[in-house]
């Protein structure tokens, strides 16, 4: 896309410090991404790869613990990490959204639904109690939810899952920001329900003209929703690319593996092929790679330095030696020397 | 809800039968009962004639009977001392003790909630840590002591304050503060660590999320949910707060059913101190259960259950 | 950027015994710890350390003030009550008082409340309803309210009062100890001791009882406080330890007398002894639940 990207990350990463300073935990390490107006974009990692801090980071909503130690994070052509407090307040909820994976806990038991959807309205633009409400029930409305009148005066757990998780939408697009960031929105979801309000996200999108981030586990999610995919793995990204790509011809060993691993109705195997090996505790991981321990491909060199980010094609990169070119060779010639 | 304040009824009768049960147990246990249900200086006949009242010589299931017949039809027995029916004393005294428990609760609110608040807002620093010291010393210091030192500095030494009896506001001033200081560190413990928790939420992320001002998160969002607990201890707390004050009472000499218990204790009054514990055990349990119904009024989601 | 840190680990969960383990981690708060041991070494050495005999004054040297006041002297350092007995020396053997009294009840509560938790938590079924439907009569009752009824019945005397406390607070432990158990029934050691056929009082002895200690031994110091007070109060309105035994909360009593007419060392000194004690166990206490995290936090 030849314009100028909405959001982009450059370097970022975000460490959690223990209390006693003793352990630190490399939740996001090194992450450039990039996401243009009316995109949507995939993260796709197991838990503990650092996609949920990766999205607190963004929105800077990060727990006392946690600290962003470098980058840069520029949206709409300011960078986020310069501004105070007080400034960030008022880009979230407004110009950036988020939605949380679990709907129960994300709205306030205390207070109506129609209080709870109203408020961002109120506090950004200062609508009046009438106006805000008004809007509520539009809101209401535009996320199917039916016979909002009654609804805006109920509580939350007078709801079902999916309505509540289509509420918290509503609040996220209640001030008509630029980008939405949903943080594994269907995992608590029915599966029945899922596929409805993944739809209804992409007509959200679709109408707002939204660029959408959206973080799951779930590669078949990512099939039906997104343009561009980023693979995390222990904090890094490791394969970025759009995603029709990056399915028919994964670079990194890692997503060639999830995608292996899906089971298909064709497939005459016999057993499910899973990831050899644990996930990395990211408070002590290996030097180089940290995939390796788990990489079928992996070689001398994968154990011993971390691989840089290496571009492979137009809008495609992987962080693997084997990406770079030359090494695919050496690797060979010292796998057969083994051999 | 009609469901829930049954079941909230029928454990109350059930306590108060058990609290009954103990009453009439603990007498009756240690020794001949006669000893203590007469006045002191009695004569053999007069022993005799309490072992013929009270059916003494008979078995324990009719003894219970005669008990809690008397019990329920509001006969608690009659002070030696004063020559009234105990229940009278106590209904005389317990305004009293009810002024000085809604003293010393509100104190204790007043000061527990924001100190508790603060504490868990600055987590970790200088508030947080002179929190936890106020709620220490708190926790360490018996009320009565307190109490002592408060007529020391403000009766003895500076004359402001009267020391005893009560008549005006200013009597309540010194009772209120002892009684209550205790319970102010322990609704400010509470109060921080609810509050911690809730700060720590998801709706209370998804409130910043939503670019509101910490301001408004803490008060709208965190406050409301954090206080649930604590005034459902505060409600509980508040008859504690009158079974406790015996000590302040005594202290100041506040004419409320604490110091009615202790003036059946140094009076030897024993029909006082039986049916004044057994007020007590029956308010105690009274309001908890108006307590556990009131939670249902704060909390929607048990209003609204079906 | 990141740097490289040594990580601290410690175990998932705390083996038996883990309260003598925590004295060797940070924090560990020294000066409440001295002044515990201290109250109990004036305690047991009480006689050598005390100046004058704590239960019999000179009525000729009544209402002496601290030695550093006008009429105070090297003799009676703090003082003396309204019999002419030394405030110190009482002070001194009020120490023995509330550290016996202390001891001893929280001993008598523990057993007997980790005792009935673990039964009541690992039988279940009909005994542990009975034990619970017990505590919660118990509880019904604020504790000085109930101390105060027995007192009444039984008549002062120390060891009155020590069975008094016990039976008062040992419904804390069962609660907590039941909790416990509840949780420790599930777990792999006792399935695999079920299997091998162990009597369910062996189990309870020697697989579930260690792993409570450490709950107890904090719930232990937390309740010594309590006691402690508790105990200061029923002296203090004369229904605990008798005269001339001298408690502190007695002493307080006492000093309550003449309290109007300025003798402040009579009010002063007892109370910051009680203080002093309390504000120790709970110091102690509250260090002792942190470090045996997580279960513990809800005491």
């Amino acid at each position: 896309m030849p314009n100028a990207p909405l959001l982009e990350l450059e370097n970022l990463s975000t460490h959690y410090v223990s209390a006693q300073g003793t352990r630190v935990v490399r939740a996001v390490d090194d992450v450039s991404l990039r996401i243009h107006a009316g995109e949507t974009l995939g993260i796709v990692g197991e838990s503990g790869s650092g996609k949920s801090t990766l999205a607190l980071t963004i929105m800077r909503v990060l727990p006392p613990a946690a600290r962003i130690v470098s980058g840069k994070m520029m949206f709409e052509g300011e960078d986020l990490l310069q501004k105070s407090d007080e400034e960030m307040q008022k880009v979230r909820g407004r110009r950036m959204a988020m939605i949380l994976q679990d709907p129960m806990a994300s709205l306030n038991p205390l207070f109506t639904i129609g209080n709870q959807v109203a408020e961002p309205i109120r506090v950004h633009e200062g609508a009046p109690r009438a106006a805000a409400w008004s809007r509520a029930r539009e809101l209401l409305r535009s996320v199917r939810i039916p016979s909002p009148e009654t609804r805006v005066k109920q509580y939350p757990h007078e709801m079902s899952g999916g309505m509540r998780q289509r509420i918290v939408g509503a609040i996220g697009i209640s001030c008509e920001p630029r980008l939405l960031i949903a943080d594994e929105p269907t995992t608590s979801l029915d599966l029945t329900i899922q596929a409805q309000y993944l739809n209804l996200l992409r007509d959200l999108q679709r109408a707002h003209g939204l660029a959408l981030i959206f973080i799951t586990h779930n590669l078949g999610i990512v099939a039906k929703m997104c343009d561009q995919l980023a693979v995390m793995y222990a904090g890094r990204v490791v394969e970025q690319g759009p995603v029709s790509r990056i399915f028919s011809a994964p670079a990194h060993p890692y997503t060639k593996a999830l995608l292996g691993s899906i089971p298909r109705m064709t497939d005459n195997r016999e057993h499910l092929t899973a990831i050899e090996g644990q996930p990395p505790d990211l408070s002590s991981l290996p030097p180089g790679c940290a995939f390796a321990p788990r990489c079928p491909m992996a070689f001398a060199r994968c154990r011993v330095e971390a691989p840089p980010e290496v571009a492979i094609d137009e809008g495609r990169t992987a962080r693997c030696w084997l990406a770079v070119p030359g090494v695919e060779a050496e690797a060979t010639a010292m796998r057969s020397n083994v051999a | 809800m009609k469901q829930y304040i049954i079941t909230r009824i029928g454990y109350c009768l059930l306590s108060l039968f058990l609290l009954s049960l103990t009453i009439f147990f603990f007498v009756r246990v240690t020794g001949d009962p006669a000893t203590l249900l007469v006045e002191p200086g009695a004569s053999p006949d007069d022993i005799a004639a309490i072992h013929h009242q009270f059916g003494l010589d008979r078995p324990l299931l009719v003894q219970y009977g005669l008990f809690m017949v008397s019990v329920v039809t509001g006969d608690l027995g009659q002070s030696f001392y004063y020559r009234t029916p105990v229940l009278e004393l106590y209904w005389s005294r317990l305004p009293y003790s009810v002024m000085l428990a809604t003293a010393a609760m509100a104190f204790s609110l007043l000061l527990g909630i924001p100190s508790g608040i603060l504490a868990a807002v600055r987590v970790g620093r200088f508030w947080d840590s002179a929190g936890k010291v106020f709620a220490l010393l708190g926790l360490s210091l018996p009320s009565f002591w307190v109490g002592l030192v408060l007529i020391l500095v403000f009766s003895v030494y500076l004359g402001w304050l009267p020391s005893s009896g009560a008549g005006t506001p200013l009597h309540l001033i010194m009772p209120a503060f002892a009684l209550g200081w205790y319970f102010a560190a322990s609704h400010m413990r509470l109060t921080r660590s609810s509050m911690l928790e809730v700060l720590g939420s998801e709706y209370v992320k998804l409130a910043r999320l939503k670019g509101l001002p910490q301001a408004l998160v803490i008060s709208k969002h965190a406050f409301k949910n954090a206080l649930i607990p604590v005034l459902t201890l505060a409600g509980i707390n508040f008859v504690i707060m009158i079974s406790v004050a015996v000590v302040v009472e005594t202290v100041f000499a506040w004419p409320g059913v604490g110091r009615l218990l202790y003036e059946g204790i140094a009076f030897r009054d024993f029909p006082v101190v039986q049916g004044t514990v057994l007020m007590l055990g029956v308010m105690t349990v009274t309001v908890n259960m108006i307590v556990d119904i009131l939670y249902a009024v704060i909390d929607p989601r048990i209003r609204l259950a079906s | 950027m990141s740097t490289s840190a040594e990580i601290l680990t410690l175990p998932s969960r705390p083996p038996r015994f883990a309260f003598i383990r925590g004295l060797r981690l940070s924090g560990f708060p020294l000066i409440p710890t001295v002044i515990l041991v201290g109250i109990a070494f004036v305690a047991v050495f009480a006689n050598q350390l005390a100046p004058h005999n704590p239960e019999i004054g000179s009525l000729a040297a009544r209402f002496k003030p601290p030695f550093w006041e006008t009429g105070g002297s090297m003799k009676y350092l703090l003082g003396t009550d309204q019999l002419g007995r030394d405030v110190l020396s009482r002070l001194i053997f009020g120490a023995r008082v509330s550290m016996v009294v202390g001891i001893t009840a929280v001993l008598f509560a523990g057993v007997v409340g980790t005792t009935l938790g673990i039964i009541s938590g690992y039988l279940g079924g009909w005994v542990d309803q009975l034990i619970m439907r017990l505590t919660d009569t118990w509880l019904a009752l604020p504790a000085l309210t109930f101390a105060i009824f027995l007192a009444a019945i039984v008549g002062p005397s120390m060891w009155n009062i020590v069975i008094i406390l016990g039976i008062t607070y040992w419904t804390r432990y069962a609660r907590v100890i039941r909790g416990e158990v509840l949780s420790l029934k599930e777990r792999e050691f006792v399935r695999l001791a079920i299997v091998a056929g162990c009597s369910k009082w062996t189990i309870m002895r020697r697989h579930i009882l260690p792993n409570v200690i450490n709950s107890a031994v904090v719930l232990g110091t937390l309740m010594l406080g309590v006691v402690i007070i508790t105990e200061a109060t029923l002296s203090f309105l004369g229904i605990g330890v008798p005269p001339p035994q001298p408690a502190w909360g007695l002493m307080l009593s006492d000093g309550k007398q003449s309290l109007m007419v300025g003798r402040w060392w009579l009010t002063i000194f007892p109370g910051c002894a009680i203080m002093l004690m309390v504000l120790s166990a709970n110091i102690l206490g509250d260090w002792l639940r942190v470090k045996l995290d997580p279960q513990l936090r809800q005491l």
